[in-house]
């Protein structure tokens, strides 16, 4: 009999106890066995591995592995007492205290140490476990099975269909999907977002099977469901973000421990190749505004140069060693949590300044640079984020100045004059209207320029991420905290 | 055989025929919506003017923000209210 999805076989009243052959301790336990069949509670074996262990004690060949899957035996031997079909008592490996408590005998085991682990149970032996999950809980998937002809290379097929931001993706067969689907405790049905353009419904599950083609591991994928939360909203408003002619796209940037915990990078070429974290997170939030919004470049992506972060642009701030509070803090988060910002960023560009060693000649390098931010005329309509070096943010560290001095000392650095602004001024047609010509104007909203530690510790060098349309017009900066 | 599970929204385009093209504007509504973008306005007032000397009657619309779709009541103001639909992007 083959056990199928959702059937979790019924245990027999009176004593269960799951074993292998392979197992020394489930060997060594068999005299024990023999013992408990001679009390007064029945006895039923289940047998993993050779059909024929223990001899004589006309065990069950649990061969599909359905009972051991379904009551959740990780260990041989486990011993389960069950009364009216219910489990009552459990141990597992072998103590003489802990079976003579289960099983409500004494005098158990004469002869045998006083305790002995047990061995891993085969259905959760790694090299069967997708296949059990597949085997025994696949009705949970909903989407349309895509069937490869075995003649046809399953990664060419993805790109004909359309499916891949232009690089090769895993193929998401059931195994890898329900693999990814550990690592969330949310269900595979349950709604996350209304994707743009096409503004369709995106369940967890359809997360999951692009961050199997990205290329993420289970432990990602509470990032990826949040990220692609925190872009699918009008505040975000990714809609535009995709629809622009700007060369924009989401930026995510991760903070608390958690980004540690699955090895982000926030350090040595934070924004480079190299960490399957960094890149899978942001490629998988992509994939999910191609293949369920239906947002395509060419379609209603209209950039006019795009960059090559639309593929991917994710990385961790380096929150252990900065002189700030975190970026997601300082925009609201609990303190230590795990959270992301999502910012609609361009790619980054580099500020070198290896010369000031004081915090106002800092700044000053770090204004005359935003300045020119998408155009030395542009003000007020773009945001920000400035990624400051280790090196440079010592500056600042010992300088004692908190993320709001930094913050404010630049955006005072950035009071301009609208003679310098207006149309025509410099020689440059483009710029404000000339009835500002006597204003000051602030190349930044309030909020509109945010600081992230992060890079490599060699190098007086730190980044600029310019932004696009802020605001209602546009886009806000969305900060959410990420949950399993 | 390898069996992949759709990464799509699994949605099938549904395709619309087009609503024959009028001989003349002459006392049809034509609805002009602006995006909001900069200077938008200039180019359809003066599409307005040329329209209107055509003899259709136009309407105008206007989006809150050129970053986000039209919102659902204004898409079926001008539906309702409109015959004629100039469809056109600039940038």
């Amino acid at each position: 009999m083959t056990t199928t999805a959702h059937t979790a076989p019924v245990l027999p009243d009176g004593l269960v106890i799951v074993v292998k052959r392979e197992c020394e301790t489930c060997r060594m336990t068999v005299p024990v066995i023999e013992q408990l069949r001679n009390g007064a509670l029945p006895v039923t074996v289940y047998t993993q591995d050779d059909p024929d262990f223990p001899a004589g004690l006309g065990a069950i060949h649990d061969h599909d592995l359905a009972v051991s899957w379904h009551h959740q035996i990780e260990t041989v031997p486990t011993v389960i007492r069950v009364n009216g079909g219910r489990e009552v008592a459990r141990t597992v490996g072998w103590s003489r205290a802990e079976w003579e408590s289960v099983t409500a005998q004494s005098g158990l085991g004469d002869g045998l140490p006083v305790m002995r682990p047990g061995c891993g149970s085969l259905s959760v032996d790694p090299d069967l476990v997708d296949s059990l999950r597949v085997r025994f809980g696949s009705s949970v998937l909903g989407a349309r099975r895509v069937e490869i002809a075995s003649a046809e290379d399953e990664f060419e097929a993805m790109f004909d269909r359309g499916w891949t931001d232009g690089l090769p993706v895993i193929p998401p067969t059931e195994e890898r999907v329900m693999r990814m689907l550990t690592g969330t405790t949310r269900a595979p049905d349950d709604v996350v977002a209304i994707v743009p353009p096409d503004l369709v419904e995106v369940t967890i599950e359809k997360i999951a099977i692009n961050a199997v083609m990205a290329g993420c591991k289970p432990e990602y994928l509470p990032w990826v469901i949040t990220a692609v939360e925190a872009v699918c909203n009008d505040t975000f408003n990714i809609h535009g973000v995709l629809a622009t002619t700007m060369p924009v796209g989401p930026v995510i940037v991760c903070s608390g421990p958690g980004a540690r915990a699955i090895g982000m990078n926030s350090g040595m070429n934070v924004f480079g190749q190299g960490n399957r974290a960094n890149l899978t997170i942001g490629r998988a939030v992509q994939l999910v505004i191609r293949n369920v919004g239906g947002g395509r470049p060419g379609e209603v992506d209209r950039a006019t140069h795009g960059n090559p972060g639309k593929i991917s642009f994710c990385f961790a701030e380096d929150d252990v060693h900065s002189p700030w509070t975190p970026l997601a803090e300082a925009r609201g988060a609990t303190p230590g949590a795990d959270a992301l910002t999502v910012f609609p960023g361009e790619g980054p560009r580099c500020v070198v300044d290896q010369i000031a060693r004081d915090p106002e000649s800092l700044s000053n390098t770090f204004a005359a640079c935003l300045r020119t931010l998408h155009n030395p005329k542009s003000i007020l309509a773009f945001d920000a984020i400035l990624v400051v070096g280790p090196e440079h943010a010592r500056v600042y560290a010992e300088a004692g100045w908190n993320r709001e001095r930094v913050v404010d000392e630049i955006n005072a650095r950035l009071q301009i004059p609208g003679s310098e602004l207006v149309r025509g001024a410099n020689g440059i047609a483009e710029g404000i209207p000339a009835h500002l010509k006597d204003a000051v104007l602030p190349k930044f909203r309030p909020g509109g320029l945010l600081l992230v530690h992060a890079g490599g510790g060699a190098g007086l060098f730190s980044a600029i991420i310019g932004g696009w349309a802020n605001g209602d017009v546009g886009s806000q900066p969305v900060t959410k905290e990420v949950t399993r | 055989m390898t069996t992949l599970l759709d990464p799509t929204n699994e949605r099938r385009v549904s395709t619309v025929e087009r609503v024959g093209r009028p001989e003349s504007l002459r006392g049809l509504t034509v609805g002009l919506l602006d995006i909001s973008k900069a200077r938008g306005d200039v180019f359809l007032d003066r599409l307005e003017e040329r329209l209107s000397e055509m003899g259709a009657d136009v309407r105008r619309f206007k989006k809150p923000t050129f970053t986000k779709p039209a919102p659902v009541d204004l898409r079926h103001e001008i539906a309702t209210q409109c015959q004629v639909v100039i469809e056109a992007l600039a940038d």
